[in-house]
């Protein structure tokens, strides 16, 4: 079947079959390996993207059903060089030992802020609930989400 | 894990969906959010020969203001229904209800219809809906029908849909300013209550019971203790009553009913039974 997805701000026009999920167009078809397959049962949250602007779950989505939709992946995030805010808050608050999570609770944590802008640290550790952390660093997650919720990145 | 290969196809109309239905019988299944059918059908645990998709039938996602109840699209998901200022106004309970499915990923696709026709005990909203009284609307190609919840589970995964019906409208009785309770245990976050308990306190209460059987299950004999007296403790000494609870790798039967009767007493505490 025919697909048009617009990942990143890049039109990608592919024929797949029905049964491809997002999470493989993503890194096979579109050649973007930053969204990582974890448990591909839609518990980790390692392939966590957004679709329409939303965080979802791209071993749980198939190709098809974002025939004609919005994709982000965490490499459409960076400006060039600047790193997006959640990244940087990231970046400044060591809130990634391996990393292999880190693109999907940064995409989550993008989505979070959308909805709930200013969280307490409680919102975010429920808001993050769908996404592990196998290097069990949340306490530093947790921190770089609030400051880039406070505007605190950047500052040294 | 790539499912076995299928048809796609997409329905622009609920009319379009149900023809599809009709012509494909039992080798066709709806994918709406597809975050119960997509995860099975992975494991290869369902292997529909033609999927068709619902998802894009945005006329069927709303949350309505129906008179003497609320009207709730089929295909609105959890996400929306968690943060309906109507439902938290008229009936907070199945905002709240909504609110524990999944995590945040799980409820910006899974929707209320999905959930309802998937009838898989161990979910969140199927208990609810009994709760409440709910009752659910379904299109085929003889016409609309409407089912009560109490008639609608018939099995573990088993509804009372046809294999030509389309589950159009969830409806819920207002009840504002009602007491209620929500109480799930589970052990690890984002996973399906091992136990789960809904309560809803509008004159009379009602109790339904989440993974104490292979469907969601009325707590009938705690409804029928309090309807003739009995305290919020005495009554949930009968939680387990009639009930055929799973065994799995997370709990015993035996362990469930505990729980039930733990979590019962909760419930309406919250409720203010």
């Amino acid at each position: 079947m025919k697909v048009t997805v617009e990942v990143n701000g890049t039109t990608y026009n592919h024929d797949v079959e029905p049964r491809l999920l997002l999470v493989h167009y993503i890194r096979e078809n579109c050649g973007l390996t930053g969204t990582n397959v974890g448990c591909d049962t839609s518990s980790c949250g390692a392939c966590t993207i957004h679709l329409n602007g939303e965080s979802v779950k791209s071993c749980t989505v198939l190709a098809v059903q974002a025939d004609g939709q919005k994709v982000g992946t965490i490499e459409g995030l960076a400006n060039g060089e600047q790193l997006h805010p959640m990244q940087q808050a990231f970046h400044e608050n060591h809130a990634l030992q391996c990393g292999y999570c880190t693109p999907g609770m940064i995409m989550a944590s993008v989505s979070l802020l959308e909805e709930i802008p200013n969280p307490t640290e409680a919102q975010v550790r429920e808001g993050l609930e769908g996404n592990l952390c196998r290097c069990t660093g949340y306490h530093n997650i947790v921190k770089a989400v609030l400051a880039a919720a406070d505007g605190k990145v950047g500052v040294q | 894990m790539i499912p076995v290969a299928f048809d796609y196809k997409r329905a622009g109309s609920a009319e379009e969906a149900i023809a599809l239905l009709t012509e494909y019988g039992d080798e066709a299944k709806l994918l709406a959010g597809g975050h119960s059918l997509l995860p099975l059908m992975k494991l290869r645990l369902a292997t529909p020969s033609v999927l068709i998709d619902v998802g894009r039938l945005s006329d069927l996602s709303y949350i309505r203001d129906g008179g003497d109840h609320i009207a709730i699209g089929a295909l609105t998901r959890h996400r929306d229904v968690e943060t309906s200022d109507l439902l938290a106004a008229q009936q907070p309970l199945l905002a709240h209800s909504a609110s524990t499915v999944g995590d945040n990923q799980v409820r910006h696709r899974g929707t209320i219809g999905g959930s309802v026709a998937h009838a898989d005990p161990a979910s969140d909203l199927p208990a609810t809906l009994l709760a409440l009284g709910a009752s659910f609307v379904a299109k085929g190609p003889g016409g609309e029908r409407t089912i009560a919840s109490a008639d609608f589970y018939k099995g573990f995964l088993e509804s009372d849909l046809a294999a030509d019906e389309l589950l159009t409208e969830i409806r819920v009785p207002k009840s504002p300013g009602a007491g209620w309770g929500y109480q799930k245990f589970n052990r690890r976050a984002q996973d399906w209550a091992i136990v789960g308990v809904s309560v809803i306190r509008n004159g009379s209460t009602g109790v339904a019971l989440v993974n104490m059987g292979s469907t969601p299950v009325r707590a009938a004999a705690v409804e029928a203790a309090l309807a003739q007296g009995a305290s919020a403790r005495d009554a949930a000494e009968l939680a387990a009553d009639g009930t055929e609870p799973p065994s799995d790798l997370n709990a015993s039967p035996d362990y469930r009913r505990h729980l039930a009767k733990v979590l019962v007493r909760r419930a309406l505490e919250a409720a203010g039974v």
